[in-house]
């Protein structure tokens, strides 16, 4: 019986490895069987996603139970704007790519055509690659480390002249031994952006290659989605399809604003934007009031150490930020770039390293 | 370290120490207590993570030993130290005696001696045991910092090499925290009981309130808890925990009033809300209403 519970569990997606089931045999032998929600979730889970994926699994292997509630950052953007949609969920949008620029907030759910890299992506992607290389923006950390100028170092001045029988020497010296800076990069992959997302994804790939531990990689559209741990796998082909397949809303729709702030409120304000270099890639095409996207760029900005916005319009002549979203976002960055071009990108990670 | 039948009887203790435990977080002390099992708890800022730990000391009679994880924390400020300045000195002492029956090795070993060891909060906690080891805001520290936790979270030992293994008499009853800003290694979860501290119902968070403050009056604590719900309902970039709740019980107090007004929430929203944009909404919405 408990193995069946443990086969439901792990069918529901938690990684419930044969240790964590020692544990729950164990617990479940201290509690006694009228516990066993707790005794099981305690030792099976490991984070909130794996609560909710367990209270699903839980409550069709008990039919009387009844459900725990789901952790806050599990509850995704208000379902009212899914259904709110003019158009059926899945018709695609017509017209030439780029050319739509309208921004929709009818909510269209798709995944990304599996499609394989052609020679010049591939190409493309192993430029991207080289020059990301470069790429690394530093912060002073807390902590010291000996260098030529700087503060007195009272300690290794101290046994440098113990070594000298008490004369006194040279004063050494030590400067803050810097840290790696956050990246994290949110792109847009709405209808408006479908030219440039896949290019995008690859930019992603190439800076998460470089610096696993210090990037980040988002998806907006009509909602955020994490796609840092897809952009891990080592092949930019399979590391693309499996970030295709992690995005429900591409090609759909814009709420730039409201996934902005979801950013903010799901990851953002709790520690990833902090003191991070933060590039927005969108062309800021927001339907409706473009207030509240000027507040979350503010916000953003508050956070972190610099806000950089990409614009693939940027790139043509006679440019202005004249588009709601944009001129309401302008006060609030650090940078306006283009992002069209390689050569554009090379100029954003050139500001990005500042 | 005393021992209880079952969870409510660990609860009713956490009470009486002024620490209303849902079921779960009652299941996971009880299984920590029963299986030498760390607990790890994530959760929200302010829901009662760390208060969890001291009340689980204060239950148990044991000392409390807290380790603040913070960027750039190492072994040498978690772990040990060898204390450099004693020593030197007990070189010079050495030297001074002049004695020069001992060989080098035997002063060198006489080097690396426990007298010269400063044990910092995780080494504390080895030798102090029985006790509660809380390791705060483990997600703070760099993740090559979890590796230093592993032996410890899994054998209640500390290896120095120059000194051997040290292991704790009794396993200290560890809680470690996470505020969730980066997602910690599954290799130090594994070895824990992972509970997602969430928010409380409205009913536990006025009777936590009671608790809390005696001088609330039921009416106050019922208002404050149904309004802190509502807060949370509003997708604030901040959500009120319950240390914000009971602050601003606290202010609310303080001002002499006994009733949740319109007034005294304007007054007093700055004790619960701590962003603007939060403060805001809320106003925006009372006043729509």
């Amino acid at each position: 019986m408990l193995l069946d519970l443990v086969a439901a569990v792990r069918a529901a997606g938690v990684p419930a490895t044969p240790d964590r089931v020692q544990a729950m045999v164990r617990a479940l032998d201290a509690t006694g069987p009228d516990l066993l929600y707790w005794a099981a979730r305690l030792t099976l889970c490991g984070s909130p996603d794996d609560i909710a994926r367990f209270d699903a699994a839980f409550a069709g292997f008990t039919r009387d139970a009844e459900p725990r509630g789901t952790p806050w950052q599990l509850r995704r953007l208000p379902e009212r704007a899914l259904f709110r949609a003019e158009s059926p969920r899945g018709e695609a949008v017509t017209g030439e790519p780029g050319l739509a620029v309208r921004a929709a907030d009818a909510e269209v759910l798709r995944h990304r055509d599996l499609a394989t890299l052609s020679a010049v992506e591939r190409a493309e992607a192993m430029r991207l690659l080289a020059l990301t290389a470069a790429v690394d923006p530093m912060r002073p950390g807390r902590r010291y480390r000996p260098w030529h100028r700087g503060r007195t170092d009272s300690r290794r001045t101290m046994r440098a002249m113990l070594r000298a029988a008490g004369e006194p020497r040279v004063p050494a010296r030590r400067a803050r031994r810097p840290r790696p800076r956050r990246l994290v990069l949110i792109a847009d992959v709405s209808g408006s952006m479908a030219p440039y997302a896949d290019a995008l994804l690859r930019l992603g790939h190439a800076l998460v290659q470089g610096r696993p531990r210090w990037t980040e990689v988002y998806t907006l559209g009509t909602r955020l989605t994490r796609v840092t741990p897809h952009l891990r796998a080592l092949d930019v082909a399979a590391a693309v399809r499996a970030a295709g397949q992690a995005i429900p809303d591409w090609s759909g729709g814009t709420r730039l604003a409201d996934t902005l702030t979801d950013f903010l409120r799901r990851y953002g304000h709790r520690g990833v934007a902090r003191r991070a270099v933060v590039v927005v890639f969108s062309d800021g095409w927001e339907r409706g009031d473009p207030a509240p996207l000027g507040e979350a760029a503010a916000h953003v900005r508050r956070l972190a150490h610099r806000l950089i916005w990409a614009t693939p319009h940027a790139g043509r002549p006679g440019f202005a930020p004249t588009a709601g979203g944009l001129a309401a976002v302008l006060p609030h960055v650090d940078a306006l770039v283009a992002g069209h071009s390689i050569a554009a990108i090379e100029e954003l990670l050139r500001e990005v390293s500042r | 370290m005393p021992g209880y039948a079952d969870p409510a009887a660990l609860a009713a203790a956490l009470a009486a120490a002024g620490y209303l435990a849902d079921e779960g977080l009652a299941v996971a002390g009880f299984l920590a207590l029963k299986l030498h099992r760390p607990v790890f708890l994530e959760g929200d800022a302010g829901v009662g993570k760390t208060a969890f730990a001291s009340a689980l000391a204060e239950a148990t009679s044991l000392p409390l030993v807290r380790l603040q994880c913070y960027e750039g924390l190492d072994a040498a400020q978690a772990l040990y130290d060898w204390d450099f300045p004693r020593q030197v000195l007990h070189l010079r002492a050495v030297e001074a005696a002049a004695d020069g029956a001992r060989t080098v090795e035997e002063l060198e070993a006489g080097l690396y001696d426990r007298r010269f060891l400063v044990a910092r909060p995780l080494l504390q906690a080895i030798e102090q045991a029985p006790c509660v080891l809380l390791i705060d805001e483990v997600d703070r520290a760099d993740d090559e910092f979890e590796a230093y936790l592993l032996e410890l979270l899994a054998d209640a030992a500390v290896t120095i090499p120059e000194l051997g293994r040290i292991v704790a008499a009794e396993p200290p009853l560890v809680v470690v925290t996470s505020n969730r800003t980066r997602e910690v290694h599954d290799a130090l979860k594994r070895r824990c009981l992972y509970h997602w501290v969430g928010h409380p119902t409205p009913e536990r968070e006025a009777a936590i309130l009671r608790a809390r403050l005696p001088g609330v009056t039921e009416r106050l604590a019922v208002q404050i808890a149904d309004a802190t719900a509502r807060l949370r309902a509003l997708d604030l970039i901040k959500p009120p925990g319950v240390a914000e709740s009971i602050d601003w019980a606290a202010a609310i107090g303080a001002l002499g009033a006994d009733a949740l007004t319109a007034e005294i929430t304007s007054l007093t929203l700055g004790a619960v809300l701590k962003v603007r944009d939060d403060m805001e909404r809320v106003r925006a919405a009372t006043d729509a209403s």
